[in-house]
């Protein structure tokens, strides 16, 4: 019998055989609407420096305040330079974007972690090392990539800039519950096979609209034995899956990573805490509306190939031909091959590239860096590719630091640089120019996302990067390691 | 702050093919530097328009004065930006009918009042080719018999049922909707032990 925590939770209509999802989102629900919508109340709501200012103009237009500013944390990320954070930004578009954040919080009452701050960093590295994130929460932010927080145990998603506006306003949204599909991946990870290969193999599988309707579950003994920061990169990856939310069920590994974080609940609080949290995993007997499996012994080094992140393969294995793939098919493919230049059939190990970029919400952090450095120490960047290296915080980087990571990538020739969103999409000056081809750490490799319109992009884990600027080429990790 | 039902959408269409079209295809993140929507149209698929030289159906005449896009399957996928189906209203688009389409980006049309509807392939692509033949005619999307009409016929859409309600309802701009909860958000925050921070 799990321990009662509030006066409200577990509530006592709760059924039992219940998933995490169903749990949080009835302990948040305020009410029915007449849509047949829920009324979710919002319990941590992040914004940034992009989707908030036009929220916020709405909120003045209808003479409404922020109604939970306590409940709302800021942080510049998206348009941050990453070789000088120093003010006045070098873009007065950027500058102005940060002055619109700095007033607008200051007036709501809204706890901003500027870069003088220094806990600034992309919104969904900062949420978790602060302790912000915990799980049992609804979380939701102006960008896509909030079903990171999901690692926590959380329902966490992205909205849009209404969505933000409706959040500020009432601390609520109108929403409907999603299905959930429990994804298990049985098996253990080879060496050089990272979190960000299980996710692409996922989406790989599953198809980049396959989560639409649904919240992931991730569960198995590969996630299971995953750290915090490796679900992360998990659940980072679900909306590029369809899947607006995906999470991770609590356990020891997470309460272990939230104690003594600034936002941690402390002493007795911190008792209650871990009762409440243990109580919102999903029962042993939950019913799912589907399951799907995965074998992670036989999953190896993914790297995509074409222009979304479902287009992906090992990097022993050899680009898609048309003639196997169905007929409907046949046009995407051809598009997406073509775009980026590649032939049908060709290995995609050996690939040129031009840039290596290692950071990102989806693998910015320490565990990625020093995953990186490990292969970065074997050599020296090829001649002719530009390497990046952009910590996902501030925090990172000093972390980085300390640990002497910076100069070990400056001195294999890699740019050590400022926390921020960066080249993943390339609204700071960090861009592709031209043709360029990157090997990326990052999510997307939509057509221009990197700021080049003709600009193409090779996801892969930050290890994978590494490899791959040092051989000028995309490389097998495992043959690095 | 009650807005008007939206039942019906009739007007010229525009078709842009293709699938997995995403947000950052339908404006790229660099035209996104800005505090406010306003002139985001004329970056609305700015990078395909330009390496179309001019052969985007946006650039095209015979479209000029299409009020309801017509694309395929998982439309407005990845980044959750508003600024997507802002800068196309901005365009004078009213309506989305496609294959299907991302999540995040419905709920940021809903937000506009612009329905999202799907049709089945077979449908999908006889009005595509219907409207690329003759872009004079006019395209009815109608909710309440859950229907699209043009000259090739009357067939039926799927909405979601809830946005469907809110169209009709002319509660798709959820502020006011959310407002009327009045006191019973208070309450429900005052049960979630994190909200104080597990004080107890």
């Amino acid at each position: 019998m799990p321990p009662t925590v509030g006066p409200g939770y577990p509530p006592s209509s709760m059924p039992p055989g219940s998933s995490l999802l169903d749990k949080v989102w009835d302990a948040h629900s305020v009410r029915e609407l007449p849509s047949g919508q829920t009324q979710l109340f919002i319990g941590l709501h992040l914004i940034h420096e992009v989707t908030s200012p036009q929220a916020f103009a709405m909120l003045q237009e209808l003479g409404l305040p922020v109604r939970f500013p306590s409940r709302t944390f800021a942080t510049v990320d998206h348009i941050i330079p990453t070789d000088s954070q120093q003010r006045p930004l070098a873009d007065p578009l950027a500058e102005q974007m940060l002055i619109a954040l700095e007033g607008n919080t200051r007036e709501a009452g809204i706890t901003l972690f500027d870069p003088a701050s220094r806990r600034q960093g992309i919104v969904h590295v900062i949420g978790p090392e602060l302790g912000l994130t915990q799980p049992g929460m609804t979380i939701a932010c102006g960008d896509s990539h909030t079903s990171t927080h999901g690692a926590f145990g959380a329902v966490a998603f992205g909205i849009g800039t209404s969505q933000v506006r409706d959040v500020l306003a009432t601390q609520c949204l109108a929403l409907a519950r999603p299905k959930v599909r429990r994804i298990e991946v049985t098996g253990k990870l080879g060496a050089g096979v990272y979190a960000k290969d299980v996710i692409l193999s996922i989406i790989r599988q599953l198809g980049v609209k396959g989560g639409v309707g649904y919240a992931y579950e991730y569960a198995g003994p590969v996630i299971e034995a995953m750290s915090m920061e490796e679900r992360l990169t998990v659940c980072n990856m679900s909306i590029e899956g369809g899947a607006r939310c995906g999470y991770v069920n609590p356990d020891d590994t997470t309460f272990e990573y939230l104690r003594g974080r600034e936002y941690s609940p402390e002493a007795d609080a911190w008792q209650r805490a871990l009762a409440y949290w243990r109580a919102v995993a999903s029962d042993p007997d939950a019913d799912y509306a589907d399951r799907v499996e995965l074998d992670g012994d036989r999953l190896a080094p993914s790297v995509t190939w074409g222009i979304h992140p479902g287009q992906s393969v090992a990097v022993d294995e050899h680009l898609p031909r048309l003639a196997d793939h169905p007929h409907a098919e046949q046009p995407q493919l051809a598009e997406a091959l073509a775009y980026m230049g590649l032939r049908p059939g060709e290995p995609i190990a050996g690939t040129k590239i031009d840039v290596a970029f290692i950071g990102s919400c989806t693998n910015g952090r320490i565990s990625d860096l020093r995953e990186a450095a490990r292969v970065a120490r074997t050599g020296r960047v090829a001649p002719g590719v530009r390497a990046l290296v952009v910590p996902g915080s501030q925090a990172v980087a000093r972390q980085a630091e300390q640990e002497g990571l910076d100069e070990l990538f400056r001195s294999a020739g890699f740019d050590w640089r400022e926390a921020g969103c960066s080249m993943c999409l390339a609204m700071n000056p960090d861009k592709l120019v031209g043709r360029e081809v990157c090997a990326s750490s990052s999510n997307r490799n939509f057509k221009g996302r990197q700021g080049s319109p003709t600009g193409r992009t090779l996801l892969m884990s930050p290890a994978m990067v590494a490899a791959a600027a040092l051989r000028g080429r995309v490389a097998d990790v495992r043959e690095v390691l | 702050m009650a807005r008007e039902p939206i039942t019906r959408v009739e007007g010229r269409a525009c078709v842009v093919r293709g699938h997995d079209i995403d947000t950052d295809r339908i404006i790229p993140a660099r035209y996104l530097r800005c505090i406010s929507f306003e002139g985001l149209h004329e970056h609305a698929f700015r990078d395909d328009r330009e390496q179309a030289k001019g052969d985007h159906p946006l650039d095209d005449e015979r479209f000029a004065a299409a009020e309801i896009l017509v694309v395929g399957h998982n439309f407005g996928s990845g980044s959750s930006r508003e600024h997507a189906p802002q800068a196309l209203m901005r365009r004078g688009f009213r309506a989305f009918i496609g294959g299907s389409f991302a999540e995040i980006f419905v709920g940021n049309c809903v937000a506009l009042g612009l329905p999202c509807v799907s049709l089945a392939d077979e449908h999908l692509e006889a009005l595509m080719e219907a409207v690329e033949l003759d872009p004079e005619q006019s395209v009815v999307i109608d909710l309440p018999t859950r229907t699209v009409t043009s000259r090739v016929g009357t067939v039926p859409l799927s909405i979601h049922d809830g946005h469907h309600r809110q169209l009709s309802d002319g509660t798709w701009d959820a502020t006011s909707v959310l407002l009327e909860a009045g006191e019973a958000i208070e309450r429900t925050a005052a049960r979630l032990p994190y909200v104080d921070g597990f004080r107890g």
